[in-house]
């Protein structure tokens, strides 16, 4: 089963005195749901960064099934918090990127991408314009244009950071269901304490100066969610606030009140 | 309607907010008392018959300012019979011929020295000095030297309306390049695009805006040059038209030459507007 793994990475961008991230360790599994929190600084996208291929870590090795990251590949699909979709391009053809770039045939490639659209319950938007879609519809366009290059990693940079707080409850769901039918594993950075608990299988806190793992939490909610649970029942289950403690307290630590 | 309540204070009852509330509410209008349009309107109208006026009372010599009608006159007249051996049409159509040979050139050398500008450091060190030292000089300095090299024929005219036109394609090319965000390429990357496709599928659309920006600007640009473009050995256009008429004082072509070029700029300009907006309806919607 491939891994998605960082040995020992420093991150240390060119310029700047202090190392952005020293010696953190991370490893992937296919059908984990492995999220990244901390304070401002801590060094989580420059993580993700290093993951995607995009960032080269000054120190430790980054590999996917064993072989080194050189670059970036479609074996790590990577959504950002901004859409970064291509407004000239329709819902459909957005999703279908990806095929298009390996030359698939159109009629497999509209079939294909309205599968994802479906997947996202973006069913019959395949013919909108981007700037017709509001933010949460967006990001499902963007995630479903990730799986189409059909990835054994996705990679989110707090994809529902931009998004308001209602639209961003139901997109929750909307990636676990994603995780759960795409059997992909997720690295995912983000700010939000409930979101982390309600989607990850491990959490790992990281706090900055330079930029280290403090923490790392094995948690289940999201495959109680994965297994029938309803999410609001989870959510209320005692065990999810003592957790939300926890968490919150490993995130503060250390840091003068 | 049931109110839960987390505090101990008593929960409103229907009826006690109205004391401090506006009988009813309106969205405030902010609105001019008259839209720019019709104050242009006023304006042109106001300028002809200043025009008119002028004219009429013969405070100035027809051949410095010949009358509105007098120009409309010659303007039909032009039309049918010409002016110089050619109708206004075919004075147009060779004016119009050689702007765009021009804007065509422009674009072939233009856009691509713009990518290079604007994607690599190398394209940026060569390209953007050569331009700088371009762009601030006049057509009228540059036509020597391109008469010199290159002869009194078509090329010629074209080239001066296409050196006018070269920088600003180039420079809206490299910016909207530059505009372009890197989450945007770091996405296609990631879905497996290589290095010429984030070029043609990510880079070029995205500048495309920008691009076509810097085309209406080009063709302001080399519409406002054709008079030194075709000051040598022409003998059709609309520049040439102007310039025969005044060597003979001829006033009244001189104006409507004039006007004619104002007018064809104007409707290229409400052209290409159209067509950005038909190409990148995306454009200022992201």
């Amino acid at each position: 089963m491939p891994h998605l793994v960082l040995d020992k990475v420093s991150v240390h961008y060119d310029g700047q005195v202090a190392p952005a991230v020293e010696r953190v360790s991370i490893d992937v599994a296919k059908g984990d749901f492995v999220v990244l929190v901390g304070r401002s600084g801590c060094g989580k996208t420059s993580l993700l960064n290093v993951a995607a291929g995009l960032v080269e870590p000054a120190r430790g090795v980054a590999t996917t099934g064993g072989r080194p990251i050189t670059g970036p590949g479609s074996d790590r699909a990577v959504v950002f918090q901004n859409d970064a979709l291509f407004p000239w391009l329709t819902a459909r053809e957005n999703v279908a990127f990806a095929l298009r770039l390996r030359g698939v045939p159109q009629a497999e490639r509209a079939r294909r991408a309205d599968e994802l659209l479906a997947l996202v319950k973006l069913d019959g938007a395949g013919d909108k314009r981007i700037w017709e879609l509001s933010g949460g519809m967006r990001q499902r366009v963007g995630l479903a244009r990730a799986l189409a290059a059909e990835p054994e990693f996705l990679l989110l940079d707090e994809p529902l950071g931009a998004l308001d707080a209602l639209t961003r409850e139901r997109m929750q769901t909307t990636l676990l269901d994603l995780w759960t039918a795409a059997k992909v594993g997720v690295l995912m950075v983000t700010h939000g304490i409930e979101e982390a608990l309600v989607l990850a299988t491990r959490i790992i806190v990281l706090a900055p100066g330079p930029g280290h793992v403090v923490r790392t939490f094995e948690t289940g909610f999201s495959r109680r969610y994965a297994s029938g649970e309803a999410i609001r029942a989870i959510k209320a289950d005692p065990a999810f606030a003592a957790a939300r403690g926890d968490l919150t307290d490993a995130i503060f630590e250390g840091e003068a009140a | 309607m049931s109110v839960t309540s987390y505090n101990e204070r008593p929960a409103i009852k229907a009826g006690e907010t109205d004391a401090i509330s506006v009988p009813w509410s309106r969205p405030r209008p902010k609105r001019s008392w008259i839209s720019s349009r019709a104050v242009s309107a006023v304006t042109i109208l106001v300028v002809l018959a200043a025009w008119a006026l002028s004219a009429r009372l013969q405070l100035v010599s027809p051949v410095f300012l010949p009358s509105p009608a007098a120009v409309w006159t010659k303007f039909i007249v032009v039309i049918k019979d010409g002016f110089v051996d050619a109708t206004l049409f075919q004075h147009v159509v060779a004016s119009l011929g050689r702007v765009f040979a021009a804007l065509l050139a422009a674009i072939v050398i233009g856009v691509p020295v713009g990518l290079a500008i604007g994607i690599s450091t190398v394209g940026r060190g060569i390209f953007d000095p050569l331009l700088e030292f371009l762009r601030p000089i006049p057509p009228l300095a540059y036509l020597p030297l391109v008469i010199i090299w290159f002869g009194i024929g078509e090329p010629s005219k074209i080239l001066v309306i296409a050196i006018a036109m070269l920088a600003p394609v180039a420079l809206s090319t490299a910016s909207g390049v530059r505009g372009v965000s890197k989450e945007r390429i770091d996405a296609a990357r990631s879905l497996g695009a290589t290095n010429r496709q984030v070029v043609r599928h990510v880079i070029l659309p995205s500048a495309l805006p920008s691009i076509l920006t810097g085309l209406r600007i080009a063709l302001g640009a080399g519409w406002s040059t054709l008079v030194a473009a075709e000051l040598v050995a022409a003998t059709r256009g609309l520049g040439f038209m102007i310039q025969s008429a005044a060597q003979f004082l001829v006033t009244d072509v001189v104006v409507m030459g004039i006007l004619v070029i104002a007018t064809i700029a104007f409707v290229l300009e409400f052209i290409i507007r159209r067509i950005e907006r038909q190409l990148v309806p995306w454009a200022g919607r992201e």
